[in-house]
């Protein structure tokens, strides 16, 4: 019985001539969070993208407890995407909704909750994500930055999911805000008993935020190792990208 | 040879959106007839066209109304023809006019904002969240915009068609003297069901291409705010230039045949 949540094989997608994931490979074990590093431009939104069947590889393998993702019917990855949450960069809030209706969206359209069950998850996450109940009736538009960041996880976590995707949950946060987010998100992961793949470029919060780091470079997985070992990985890439010096194996094209 | 390559450039780029427009319309035409189906969605669109577009296009008929009693008048006039002013009013604006009328302002209108509402959407993600919420964004954003623009479109016609009769009514007995109850009986003689049918059949067609080119453009939206933009004004242009050729296919169908 394998205990693998996510298994990623040989994975390669390009955009006309752009090579993006160059035959990656990543494993994650079941409870884990797993965090992907790496520069601007890697591939690593793509990586995720692909998981959650939005890109489709020209090559590899995707499987999600033990089932392949790449080339599933739409009905098939609508159920295995129901598994999952998802954190978006931006928080990607729907507009016209409320906050509670954004929180509560994946329980009335994804699971057919009743609307007043759903309400009722939708205010117990919210409180959960540090959040007082008057935001509910807020919307999107109205929302800080951390607030956005924070209602987003209350969506990504408010079906209960096994498997949750963090994109960049720190990118365009000020230090503090940014702590706020790792812990809840530690903290959220934990009580879910799920799986965590977070792609981020922010070392404080890979640390903070890691059972695993890989690191991804030029499309393929050049680093993968607990996080207590990445201080000494005696990986030239590695050691350059968590000093974050401009002198080293990865050149910046500007 | 800079000249050419831009035409080759321009040629695969035109196969490239088509192909990729009959993708979409495909997968659209597939979702229309498998559940679920989104209502409360297909609702809140119909109010939006239907209702929200009813003082613009009623306007443009009215006054198209207006303008077809004066040009014909002046017209007919020279070869004592004026009887027959009621009977030209009543044919061009149901058959033509009304249609292409409300089209083109349902889709500067409504075009627009489909594609600049799901334009904004997917440069911001809102649809790759969809997805990731198990709601299939054609299903709970396209389907019910097309359902929507398609009954609509020809809703807001016949109510054009009304407006603009009355408009030549009103030019026609009191700006050129018409006794009032023969330009009715001449508008009402004359009148034929598939005048008016064959104009709601055009409208539900130009409120598919409408709705339909408009989901594309900003489906089909990246680069940002400018993206956006050229979307939404893709929409508006293709979708005009469809409405104009369509309706000239469906004039030849109806009464050439």
């Amino acid at each position: 019985m394998t205990n693998l949540k996510l298994e990623l094989t040989n994975v390669s997608k390009a955009f006309g001539p752009k090579v993006v994931l160059d035959g990656f490979s990543m494993k994650v074990e079941k409870g884990k969070s797993m965090v992907i590093i790496g520069g601007s431009g890697t591939g690593k939104s793509v990586t995720l993208k692909c998981i959650q069947g939005l890109l489709v590889p020209e090559s590899g393998s995707i499987k999600v407890d033990g089932e392949e993702v790449v080339g599933m019917k739409e009905k098939d990855l609508e159920r295995v995407n129901s598994k999952a949450g998802m954190l978006f960069q931006g928080a990607a809030l729907f507009d016209s909704m409320k906050v509670w209706e954004n929180i509560a969206f994946g329980l009335i359209q994804g699971r057919k909750m009743n609307k007043n069950q759903a309400k009722e998850i939708a205010y117990d996450k919210l409180k959960k994500v540090g959040l007082t109940s008057d935001v509910g009736e807020m919307y999107p538009a109205d929302l800080s930055g951390g607030m956005k960041k924070r209602v987003g996880l209350a969506r990504a976590i408010a079906t209960s999911p096994e498997l949750i995707f963090f994109d960049e949950p720190t990118t365009g946060l000020d230090p503090i805000m940014a702590d706020v987010i790792n812990d809840l998100i530690v903290s959220c992961v934990k009580d879910l008993g799920a799986t965590a793949v977070t792609i981020t470029h922010d070392m404080v919060s890979a640390r903070k935020i890691a059972d695993e780091i890989t690191m991804l470079y030029k499309g393929k997985n050049i680093w993968c190792g607990d996080v207590k070992d990445i201080d000494n990985s005696n990986n030239p890439y590695v050691e350059q990208f968590i000093s974050g010096k401009s002198e080293g194996p990865i050149k910046v094209e500007i | 040879m800079n000249f050419l390559s831009n035409i080759g450039k321009m040629t695969v780029k035109f196969i490239k959106n088509a192909g990729e427009l009959a993708l979409f319309a495909y997968s659209v035409i597939t979702h229309l007839f498998r559940p679920p189906f989104f209502f409360k969605n297909i609702f809140t669109q119909m109010i939006e066209i239907g209702f929200y577009s009813l003082p613009v296009v009623g306007l443009t008929t009215l006054f198209s109304g207006m303008v077809m009693a004066l040009q014909t008048y002046s017209g007919f006039s020279r070869l004592s023809a004026e009887s027959a002013i009621p009977m030209v009013v009543l044919i061009a604006l149901t058959r033509e006019l009304a249609p292409v009328m409300a089209g083109l302002m349902v889709a500067g209108r409504v075009g627009a904002s489909f594609a600049a509402e799901i334009g904004t959407m997917k440069v911001t993600e809102q649809i790759d969240a969809l997805s990731s919420l198990s709601t299939n964004p054609i299903k709970y954003l396209v389907v019910p915009r097309i359902i929507a623009a398609t009954l609509m479109l020809p809703f807001l016609v016949f109510i054009g068609d009304v407006i603009g009769i009355q408009g030549g009514y009103l030019i026609g007995v009191h700006k050129l003297g018409f006794n009032s109850a023969t330009y009715i009986k001449n508008t009402w003689d004359v009148m034929e069901s598939f005048d008016i049918v064959s104009g709601l059949i055009k409208a539900a067609v130009f409120g598919f291409i409408i709705a339909m080119l408009g989901c594309y453009n900003g489906y089909y939206s990246d680069g940002g705010a400018q993206g956006v933009g050229k979307a939404t004004t893709n929409a508006v242009v293709s979708s005009s230039i469809l409405i104009l050729i369509f309706n000239y296919i469906l004039t030849e169908l109806f009464f050439m045949a």
